[in-house]
């Protein structure tokens, strides 16, 4: 045992020597290594989130429509506040003490620890100011945002807003964190990946005032923001423009398309508003007081008004007609006006008329006779009415054809069984749904697809998908734009249509007012009927009339007659967007269109 | 004679006050890691330090209760209680709660238990009882086989919980055994190996085995009774690297400086042992052994850090000795804790002023990190107060185990001296950055009732007995 007790010195020695190099360690930690002192006055490891600006926008004609501005962002680490100068703080970002005490509390119950953001988008000019005074509030620092800023006042409902992600959008993609920004609408909403960018993250060593003490290891761990990807809209920024101030105070929506691509050219809904309204701090209280304009300026007439089509469905029923061997090029019926039964016509031409006079002169008598027989054709009225179905919905009616639109609606198109629920099976015929022969009834079309069939007849049977971009920068757009979707329409039939279409421009009382100069329009007017106020005006029409380079529908609630605005309106843009200018001798016109005021329901007849 | 029986006369009052600084000061610090402005009041048993202000408490009437219990009901129920924890630790892998990855918790309501820390202090009555069994003799083959399946089979289970931490504690025992006479050679070469492989992992193949040639050439030197025996065995390596230098020119594949080394070292190894065997030269045959020894576990180091040990600890052993610095993940939480502690300074920043030891720097700040705490706020004054504290305690419980007539108490003295002083080390090395991440709490300091009454029931059977000390046979 003697042996053994003598090695309690080595086991001494051992706790000794660890104590010793553990005191050595620390006194060289504490008091000898300035490092750790450098950092000392409190070095905080900050990630600073760098938000890349979002992509921007151009017309087809490479015009800015969108771009970004800076603004900033006040957070709060409640834990490393100290006192500090509310009177002052508050004067410096214009706010209550109230909203202040409020803004505390708030942060605080998130986590006194991270830091929130106290004020939102801070003004380039008052951040100025407020930069000079922030090293006397501590616990406070600044981060840069980019807002969106809008070259012009056009377009407004095409390319949406962004606004910030909504608990929803966390749970269903990591990438967002409370306070981001995501596009909520549009375009903003349907090329959100492409045009958000992906955000980076800085580290930064901050000593407790706040300083910077420089980036954590050279940067070496940063994570560099990568910028948003530009994107090259289809618009026409002239023709936009231009349509939107000849809706000033109007209701209704354009749309334009390039038929050849599907390209929309134009789409306006009208009452439209400022879309720099729904930027910044003031995006809240403008958007509840958009919400609560009776004109609805937020509802996006172009994607999701359903209307019924009137007239301008007529030359659809009457290429069904012709493709069903219900009627052929010969075919005349007798009209008697306002005698005719079982639908009215409503005014006096020539009888009888054939397939092109019967478009000119927009004959009901014709219509309900096509309509029947193409319901007739087949053994029961139910096949032949599902095969007018097939072949009306083959034209992207009841469809959904808004290809990059982020929330277009299908519309409606009556289906058998939606009539056999109504009538019974069995017990409806062509005579039930008559209303149907002249696009009235259960139908309900989207101006864009409305537009989309203008683009059908200036193709001559077919058409690709709408849509609203041309170029992604660094990236491809959807394939599904370059498919071609044709009509179950033989194009032979077209031609007498488009005969009849040209002629109501040409010849009945629109040529003084609708007919463009030089160009062939070929165009189809309607006259919704409104039971609470005056009719709807519309208009459906392509120019030229060979290799047509526009298709365009019009609708003007209040309108009374399609020839009195929907017809003109549409001319004007047709001659705009074709010949960049309006001809003297129609001026008139045009200061007439743009001065109609329209906004109260009932218009004298 | 009187006095002989009457335990509150003879108890060590200066080791009772040492355990009742450690345990206050621990709460000071637990108090400031937790501090929150929204619930300052100190009992709020909400927060950290209300809860661990009732566990002092317990932990107090567990102190006295142990006082109070004779003391051969330590002696005699040892193998029960050691077997009744082993079975626990069992019981725990089936139907533990898993925090921060180890499976080690019992959880009856909020209230959590780890078996594994209370199976510290019956291991070392275990290992008490058996060593000082009448006619023990620790180099018997059967001796030592007993005394590994006592402590490696807690180790084993502890393992298997995924608790690294407090499996390592166990190989403090090692101290006890050298104690008790086990060879000093024991102790030389798990030195040896320890040193070895951290170097193996610190340093470049290059520099260590240059070294490990010089220190070995070294050696000889002094060794060598002739400069001429020496000159022969500098020969033997040079001659042997050479070789193997001249014929890397003549092979495709190009090896490394290092390895070539590392080939000449081995075979001039090989040459002097085989020489020395021969010509009977005893200190030669060794230091040429212990090179190859040393060579051949580094190589070993290297393969075995690669193919056997999972990658988070790798990472934290990585991290320790300065390899790779993944300052977000292993490296991090000993970053920010010697940031805390080094802006300390001399005299700290002050109680409850510290802003790098607040939650979101430094993790696990009330449990194993809380030497940042002292560091931080205490500053250099502080941190050297605590470490001579418990320098000053373990040295006085080696001094009391000295003085104990039963070799029972002395072992287990000793056992709970080596159990602090592991803890110690390891939990403030890690703080400081010279041991890897391990998260063991730091005895009395650290947050949490298991280990705070673990550690109160181990100390206090050891003053127990030790106020007995005249009883015994
Ligand atoms: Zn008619």
């Amino acid at each position: 045992m003697k042996v053994s007790s003598k090695r309690r010195f080595v086991v001494l020695a051992v706790f000794g020597v660890i104590g010793l190099i553990f005191i050595i360690s620390l006194f060289r930690l504490q008091v000898l290594d300035p490092t750790y002192k450098q950092y000392a006055t409190n070095n905080v490891l900050r990630e600073v989130t760098q938000y890349p600006a979002r992509g921007l926008v151009f017309d087809r004609n490479g015009k800015l429509l969108v771009y970004n501005k800076t603004a900033y962002d006040l957070l709060i680490t409640p834990r490393e506040v100290t006192k500090f100068d509310t009177t002052l703080f508050c004067n410096l970002l214009d706010i209550s003490i109230e909203d202040l005490d409020v803004g505390i509390k708030k942060a605080t119950k998130y986590s006194p620890y991270k830091p929130s953001i106290l004020i939102k988008q801070i003004s380039p000019e008052r951040f100025a100011v407020l930069k000079e005074q922030l090293y006397k509030f501590q616990g406070f620092r600044t981060q840069s945002r980019t807002l969106r800023e809008y070259s012009t006042t056009a377009a407004a409902h095409a390319l949406g807003y962004v606004g910030e992600v909504s608990n929803r959008d966390i749970k269903k993609d990591k990438y967002y964190k409370s306070g981001d920004y995501i596009g909520v609408s549009g375009i903003e909403k349907t090329y959100e990946k492409q045009l958000r960018g992906v955000k980076g993250v800085k580290k930064n060593l901050v000593d407790v005032h706040n300083r910077l003490q420089g980036s954590y290891r050279d940067g070496k761990e940063d994570i560099p923001a990568q910028i948003g990807k530009n994107i090259t809209s289809t618009l026409d920024l002239d023709l936009q423009l231009y349509a939107e101030q000849l809706f000033q105070n109007k209701k209704g929506s354009v749309v334009a398309i390039e038929p050849a691509t599907g390209e929309v050219l134009a789409i306006v809904s009208a009452p439209t508003y400022d879309p720099g309204l729904l930027v910044g701090r003031v995006r809240g209280k403008n958007y509840s007081k958009l919400l609560a304009d009776t004109l609805k300026p937020l509802f996006n007439r172009s994607l999701q008004a359903k209307y019924p089509p009137g007239s301008t469905f007529k030359p659809m029923n009457v290429l069904i007609g012709l493709q069903e061997h219900a009627i052929n090029t010969n075919s005349r019926f007798t009209c008697s006006g306002k005698d005719s039964r079982p639908i009215r016509c409503t005014h006096n031409h020539v009888t009888p008329t054939n397939v092109v006079q019967a478009i000119r002169e927009s004959c009901n008598a014709f219509l309900w006779n096509t309509f029947r027989a193409i319901i007739n054709n087949s053994k029961t009225s139910a096949e032949g009415f599902n095969a007018w179905h097939d072949y009306v919905a083959s034209f992207g009616v009841g469809q959904n054809i808004s290809s990059d639109f982020s929330n277009g609606l299908k519309g409606d198109l009556p289906t058998e069984a939606d009539y056999n629920k109504i009538y019974g099976k069995g017990h409806w015929n062509a005579l039930t749904v008559r209303s149907l022969a002249i696009g009235q009834g259960e139908l309900g079309v989207t101006p864009l697809q409305m537009a989309n069939y203008g683009a059908i007849l200036a193709n001559r049977g077919y058409y690709f998908k709408p849509h609203i971009i041309k170029e992604i920068e660094n990236d491809t757009i959807s394939q599904s734009f370059k498919i071609k979707h044709e009509v179950q329409i033989d194009k032979k039939y077209f031609e007498p249509v488009i005969e009849g279409m040209s002629q109501t421009v040409h010849n009945t009382n629109l040529v003084y007012t609708s007919k463009i100069p030089k160009i062939e329009m070929c165009g189809k007017t309607g006259t919704v009927e409104n039971n609470h106020g005056s009719d709807h005006s519309v208009f459906v029409a392509f120019a030229p009339r060979e290799n047509p380079e526009i298709a365009i529908f019009v609708y003007v609630e209040n309108g009374v007659w399609g020839s009195r605005y929907a017809a003109p309106m549409a001319s004007l843009m047709v001659e705009r967007y074709l010949t960049d200018s309006i001809s003297t001798r129609r001026k008139y016109i045009e200061k007439r269109m743009i001065d109609a005021n329209l906004l109260n329901p009932i218009q004298p007849k | 004679m009187a006095k002989r029986n009457n335990i509150w006369a003879n108890i060590d009052w200066i080791t009772i006050l040492l355990f009742m600084l450690l345990v206050f000061m621990g709460w000071l610090n637990i108090y400031a890691a937790a501090y929150n402005e929204e619930f300052q009041s100190i009992f709020d048993t909400s927060q950290r330090y209300g809860k661990q202000l009732i566990w002092i408490g317990a932990a107090f009437v567990f102190a006295f209760t142990i006082l109070i219990i004779d003391t051969n009901f330590y002696v005699f129920f040892s193998y029960i209680l050691y077997g009744i924890l082993i079975f626990l630790l069992i019981l725990v892998l089936f139907v533990g709660k898993e925090i921060n990855g180890a499976r080690s918790w019992f959880t009856i309501g909020s209230f959590g238990f780890q078996p594994s820390e209370f199976m510290k202090f019956a291991t070392a009555l275990v290992l008490a009882r058996y060593m000082s069994t009448f006619g023990f003799k620790i180099h018997k083959l059967k001796s030592l086989g007993i005394i590994a399946a006592i402590i490696f089979t807690p180790v084993i289970f502890i393992l298997l919980q995924n608790d690294t931490g407090s499996a390592l504690v166990y190989f403090a025992f090692v101290l006890v055994l050298y104690r008790e006479g086990l060879s000093g050679i024991v102790l030389f070469v798990g030195s040896l190996i320890a040193i070895l492989f951290v170097l193996a992992l610190v340093i470049s193949p290059l520099t260590l085995y240059t070294v490990l040639t010089g220190v070995t050439l070294l050696v000889f030197l002094i060794f060598s009774t002739k400069l001429v025996q020496f000159g022969r065995v500098f020969a033997a390596y040079l001659i042997s690297t050479t070789l193997f230098f001249v014929l890397n020119l003549f092979v495709e594949k190009e090896y490394s400086f290092a390895d070539i080394l590392v080939a000449g070292s081995i075979l001039g190894s090989v040459v002097i042992l085989l020489i020395s065997l021969q010509k009977r030269l005893r200190n030669y045959s060794i230091i040429s052994l212990v090179f190859l020894g040393s060579i051949m576990f580094t190589l070993s180091v290297d393969y075995g850090f690669e193919n056997f040990l999972e990658s988070h600890h790798q990472a934290r052993i990585n991290e320790l000795l300065g390899i790779e610095s993944d300052l977000l993940g292993a490296g991090y939480n000993v970053n920010q804790s010697k940031i805390a502690i080094g802006s300390g300074g001399i005299w700290g920043k002050g109680y409850l002023k510290g802003t790098q030891t607040k939650f979101d720097f430094v993790p696990e700040q009330s449990t194993d990190f809380i030497f940042c705490t002292v560091g931080e706020e205490w500053g250099f004054a502080g941190t050297s107060v605590v470490i001579a504290l418990f320098l000053f305690l373990l040295m006085r419980l080696i001094w009391l185990a000295e003085r104990q007539r039963s070799g029972f108490s002395r072992i287990y003295g000793y056992s709970v001296a080596v159990i602090l002083f592991f803890h110690f080390m390891v939990n403030i090395g890690m703080t400081i950055g010279l041991m890897p991440v391990i998260g063991i709490p730091l005895p009395f300091f650290s947050y949490g009732g298991s280990s705070l009454w673990s550690f109160t029931i181990l100390l206090f059977i050891f003053i127990r007995l030790d106020a007995s000390r005249f009883d015994q046979f």
